[in-house]
């Protein structure tokens, strides 16, 4: 008796309880903190402080070069920094996945820590190496007596690519290890009996596999490129712009918000207009 | 490439000073079919990883068509390899994995659709080459490993347990494919690892049995069966009953029971195991008669398995299925004919006869 009572219990449930009560406090949560202010910025940006609405904050900010500029950086920074850490993320982790060496594991255990650094600690070990007081530098001018060192790179966007590509690196290298040590090594070894050597079988076998994590891994850090502050301020603040940096630029140093959340809204849609790209070439490619 | 073999010179292999494989010596002529047949752990596999250069032996050398192939990388062998669970490419179509072979050695582009379809049509698998593995069944995916091994036409085909992974009946289809494909590939050497005796028996011209790192023995299927040198090869290859005796003047001792056997050379006294085949014990008299009582009895179709108690051993006897078989704990008698009886001694010192029969050792 008291089993049936129990298993009559859950049916019971949903009718005590409609189904669709259970969508409300994600849906209330996701709207007073996400999407309400989310709105805020778009109707801000339409707002323009001479009163009233219009489009004139768009026409005045895509008009400006400082935009444009900024625009072009963050784009070629963000694509720049995926190829980097997609060429470097698949070459590392061919070697930590194939090539036997004391410690592989040590290593793919460290890039899991490695994901939970902030990314402003790479940019600090950049400057401690590569910054005009940095250890590369001091050993070049204590050598050659010489006032300033050769490595100056550090302000330019040269700088911030290797600093963004020395971060998102391991958020490649994570999906591809995984997809790694899916791989049946028999596929390896029988391509090798076959007559494979290993650049046709890194080719033709394990980059074909790789393509899906490949393209997680790539979708992901350029979402995360596109949007990156903290690398860019504390690298190039003086010489490179980007859109994160614009904004905050405008809305805290120069108060301007209608422009500020332009330039937001302008970041907002690239990100998501991308991720929807990826979603509609994965599924493809998925399929 | 066609009439190569494959030899063993003392291959001996270790992982971290553990041995795997001790001191192989092994010869496989060219078109000869080899079954290494032992347990898991034997060292059979390692023996054919290291034909196909994926492990480098501790000490020994490796030849492949008189060639020392030791330090060879495996894309340079030229060895076709079928493992157990197939290892298709899974992105590649089955025409693609067929040619996988012939454009990795670069085979010239005008022929590679005529080979890739000679293979594919020797295997049966002609009608699929537009298919993806993961659209075939289990037995299809397979005959298209084989095909891909096939291609390259390889002077050594090594087969690494290819049909563990099927069903039974898919098992005696392929074995019979695999036998029709030797038939039609003379040349070809052709290594099979495998733990199962009917596969070895069935399909190999030689078969090497191996135990605990070690070559025990190798000879055809029939000498392994009919005249096993060791306990170890008489219960691996085939069934048997392996009853401890001691040897007399042309007799072996069991309990009080005197059995008419060939005792070779054995002397008078010493200890050894006497191996019948269940089904060469007849039930009812004869010679060699011996009687006990039934302790098990399982049907099983055609045949009949007893299980007899004998002077406190148990006597296993295959026999036609019985119209009325008698009841557990029956007193029955059970005979076998003196020259169905192989008497093994444990003084028998398993290298030497190995080495022997694998033909290695004859010019040393």
């Amino acid at each position: 008796m008291a089993s049936a009572t129990l298993a009559a219990a859950p049916a019971r449930l949903p009718r005590a309880v409609p189904r669709w009560v259970w969508a409300l406090p994600p849906v209330a949560v996701l709207g007073l903190v996400f999407l309400y202010p989310l709105a805020l910025v778009v109707q801000q940006s339409v707002r323009p402080d001479t009163g009233g609405t219009s489009l004139k904050p768009y026409a005045d900010v895509f008009a400006s070069e400082a935009f444009r500029e900024a625009l072009v950086t963050t784009v070629w920074l963000a694509l720049g920094s995926t190829v980097g850490c997609l060429v470097l993320g698949f070459a590392l982790a061919l070697v930590i996945a194939f090539v036997p060496f004391p410690g592989a594991r040590a290593v793919s255990r460290f890039i899991d820590v490695f994901l939970s650094f902030p990314s402003f600690l790479i940019t600090l070990a950049l400057l401690f190496v590569y910054g005009a007081k940095g250890m590369a530098n001091g050993i070049w001018t204590d050598a050659t007596g010489a006032a300033e060192g050769p490595f100056q790179f550090l302000t330019t966007p040269w700088g911030v690519l290797l600093a963004e590509i020395t971060y998102f690196t391991p958020f490649v290298l994570r999906p591809l290890l995984a997809a790694f040590s899916q791989l049946d090594t028999a596929q390896l070894e029988v391509a090798s009996s076959l007559g494979a050597k290993p650049a046709r079988i890194v080719r033709r076998v394990i980059l074909p596999e790789a393509l899906p994590a490949l393209a997680a891994g790539g979708s992901l850090v350029l979402v995360m490129c596109l949007n990156e502050f903290g690398i860019v301020l504390f690298t190039g603040a003086k010489g490179v712009t980007t859109l994160p940096t614009l904004v905050y630029g405008k809305a805290i140093l120069e108060s301007d918000y209608p422009a500020a959340c332009v330039v937001a809204v302008v970041n907002i849609a690239i990100s998501v207009g991308l991720y929807g790209l990826y979603r509609v070439v994965s599924r493809r490619a998925g399929a | 490439m066609s009439g190569s073999g494959i030899r063993f010179d003392r291959v001996s292999v270790a992982y971290d000073g553990n041995t795997v494989l001790h001191a192989l010596d092994l010869t496989v002529e060219p078109g000869e079919v080899m079954a290494l047949l032992g347990p898991s752990g034997s060292g059979k596999t390692t023996a054919l990883r290291a034909v196909a250069g994926f492990v480098r032996p501790a000490s020994g050398r490796v030849f492949i068509g008189g060639t020392d192939v030791t330090g060879l990388p495996p894309h340079r062998r030229g060895i076709g390899m079928v493992v157990q669970q197939y290892a298709l490419f899974p992105h590649l179509r089955v025409k693609d994995n067929v040619a996988f072979g012939l454009r990795a050695q670069k085979a010239a582009k005008a022929e590679i659709p005529g080979r890739v379809a000679e293979a594919l049509e020797m295997t049966g698998m002609g009608a699929y080459a537009e298919r993806y593995p993961r659209e075939l069944s289990g037995g299809q995916q397979q005959r298209v490993a084989i095909a891909r091994a096939l291609a390259i036409r390889p002077g050594v085909l090594l087969l690494d347990e290819p049909l563990s992974a099927l069903d039974a009946q898919l098992r005696s289809g392929m074995l019979a494919e695999l036998a029709r494909l030797h038939r039609e590939l003379p040349d070809v050497s052709i290594l099979y690892v495998t733990h199962d005796q009917v596969e070895a028996l069935t399909l190999a011209d030689r078969i090497a049995v191996m135990d605990r790192a070690r070559l025990q023995d190798c000879g055809t299927p029939q000498e392994l069966y009919r005249t096993p040198r060791t306990e170890f090869t008489a219960s691996f290859v085939g069934n048997a009953n392996l009853l401890p005796v001691t040897a007399g003047a042309g007799a072996a001792l069991l309990g009080g029971a005197e059995l008419k056997v060939d005792t070779g050379g054995v002397a008078p006294g010493a200890t050894a195991t006497l191996c019948v085949r269940p089904h060469l014990v007849g039930l009812g008299d004869g010679p060699n008669a011996l009687t006990g009582r039934v302790s098990e009895v399982q049907w099983r179709g055609a045949t009949h398995r007893l299980y007899v108690d004998v002077a406190g051993e148990r006597i296993k006897a295959d026999v036609r299925e019985l119209r009325t078989p008698p009841g557990i704990g029956d007193q029955v008698t059970v005979h076998f004919a003196p020259e169905d009886a192989v008497l093994l001694t444990a003084a028998v010192s398993e290298g030497a006869a190995a080495s022997r029969r694998a033909g290695v050792a004859a010019d040393g």
